[in-house]
């Protein structure tokens, strides 16, 4: 079913009741050309965009619990592409750019709010890092503007900008194409439009092992709903890779930390824009319902519980109270975080695995969602194609060993 | 929040401390190829479940020490001094 504006009357009219399911259920089938490990934004996207691209349609999505029940649906909404090297630019504004047509694309509202991200300086030499990131995103084709501190004290009246302020503000960067998108929505409007196109996506289907043949290549996958072939497979797995590596026997450069998100009691709008203050540790901006949702920095052990720690989540909201006085007196609603895969340049990792036909989409580290639709055209093509797409080429696992690392460290803003 | 055992100090508060990462990681012989430089720099275990890292006690002793700990309940299963081999965990 199209969803449109006459659908949606002709169900009103009929109470809601005759909606059909999103997208099916099925139970594997024996064997697929394409697998794909892990049901998240990157898994489905992969999945659409080889069946909607490149007409590959036997393909399977394996998921261990819900779709979008990891990262995904953690995560803080927030899409931009304010990066540093040309390498980053080009594909973090590719997913912005077609996060910019997704809602047509998939027929789906993903409900994305271009409301912008303003970067706040706080020091003579933030001010100098903000122009410098400025200078480089513009030189990259991507916007960018300088903000005075009268420009930042309009945009964000709840901010303290005054003379007393702990933590002045000097200027802010404004990317005005960022902003935030529904993250529920992207995951559920790939996997609809995936399965209309004949994708399997198959939940609560752990991997437990990989069976290889003699060129060392997989010719099946063990799962917890039977054993399934494989001509091709895909793992996108954000926290979990280095765990599904080892089990294909192979380790990756990546640190699996929690990262934390929060939200507060729904308040009427109060701040519209997204908020990152770099050198406090903490972003935030509003959801439509009115929570205001907060992040910070990452724990920093090694974790695969999805909790946080409380100390790094009591630094994030010491660093909110302090600059937005008038929320200290919100009470949160919930806490919690998400597994994410850290890589040494804060880049990701997409392509080509020490096993022949398996491919990677990892390391996104803290930023995977803003990533997803150029995350699954990358590696769509890559499947189809049998190499790498330009835009993917730089990030491929060979960097590390060539040491042509591609150093965002500091784009997050946040150090990590 | 951990509650880190000193082996210097006790047990003290986690926000004293800072993680350094995996321990017992041997440089290679420098005749090792490329992708073995690689994996010795980034390569990394990165298990779920016991993982074997140090620390340093930055806002006390400043001591730097190994701990055993589960990576899912975040259990802490051995602490142990530099050097040392580490314990076997069951």
């Amino acid at each position: 079913m199209r969803y449109s504006i006459l659908s949606l009357a002709s169900q009103a009219w009929r109470g809601h009741r005759g909606w059909p399911q999103a997208w099916r259920d099925p139970a594997p089938k024996a064997a697929y050309d394409v697998v794909i490990v892990g049901g998240g934004g990157h898994g489905l996207a992969t999945a659409y965009y080889l069946a909607a691209e490149h007409g590959i349609t036997d393909v399977a999505v394996l998921e261990k619990g819900w779709i979008g029940g990891g990262n995904t649906g953690r995560n803080t909404t927030v899409v931009r592409s304010n990066y540093f090297y040309p390498q980053s630019a080009a594909l973090y504004d590719l997913a912005l750019r077609l996060y910019e047509g997704l809602s047509r694309t998939l027929n789906y509202n993903i409900m994305l709010s271009q409301r912008g991200m303003v970067v706040l300086s706080h020091s003579r030499h933030d001010l100098e890092l903000a122009r410098r990131a400025a200078n480089a995103m513009r030189l990259n084709g991507v916007d960018a503007e300088l903000l005075t501190v009268d420009d930042v004290a309009r945009m964000i009246p709840a901010l303290d900008v005054g003379p007393a302020a702990r933590f002045p503000v000097l200027g802010g960067l404004v990317q005005a194409r960022a902003g935030t998108a529904r993250h529920d929505a992207v995951a559920w409007g790939y996997a609809r439009a995936a399965d209309a196109r004949g994708v399997d996506i198959i939940q609560n289907c752990e991997v437990t092992g990989f069976r290889r043949g003699a060129d060392g290549a997989i010719t099946a996958i063990d799962t917890s709903r039977g054993t399934i072939g494989a001509r091709r497979v895909a793992l996108t797995v954000a926290g979990h890779s280095g765990v599904l590596a080892g089990l294909a026997g192979f380790r990756l450069p990546i640190a699996s930390h929690a990262l934390q998100a929060m939200v507060t009691e729904p308040v009427k709008p109060v701040l519209d824009t997204v908020v990152l203050s770099p050198a406090t540790g903490m972003y935030l901006s509003q959801s439509d319902k009115g929570e205001l949702v907060i992040g910070g920095g990452l724990d920093h052990h090694l974790s695969y519980g999805q909790r946080g720690t409380p100390a790094v989540a009591h630094g994030v909201l010491a660093a909110v109270a302090e600059q937005f006085p008038a929320f200290g007196r919100l009470r949160l609603l919930r806490q919690w975080a998400g597994i994410v895969d850290v890589v040494a340049d804060s880049s990701p990792i997409i392509g080509a695995s020490p096993v022949p036909n398996l491919l990677l989409n990892c390391g996104w580290g803290t930023g995977g969602f803003k990533a997803i639709p150029a995350g699954g055209t990358l590696l769509a093509h890559h499947l189809a194609t049998g190499a790498p797409h330009p835009i993917a080429a730089p990030f491929g696992l060979h960097r590390f060993a060539s040491g042509a690392l591609i150093d965002e460290a500091g784009a997050a803003g946040i150090a990590h | 929040m951990l509650l880190i055992p000193c082996p210097f100090c006790g047990p003290r508060a986690e926000v004293e401390f800072r993680c350094g990462g995996e321990s017992h990681v041997q440089r290679p012989d420098p005749s090792v190829d490329d992708a073995g430089w690689a994996d010795y720099l980034f390569g990394r275990r990165n298990p779920k479940g016991t993982h074997y890292e140090r620390w340093v006690h930055e806002a006390g002793c400043r001591q730097w020490f190994n701990l055993a700990r589960d990576t899912v309940d975040h259990r802490i299963l051995a602490v142990y001094r530099m050097g040392e081999p580490a314990p076997e965990i069951r």
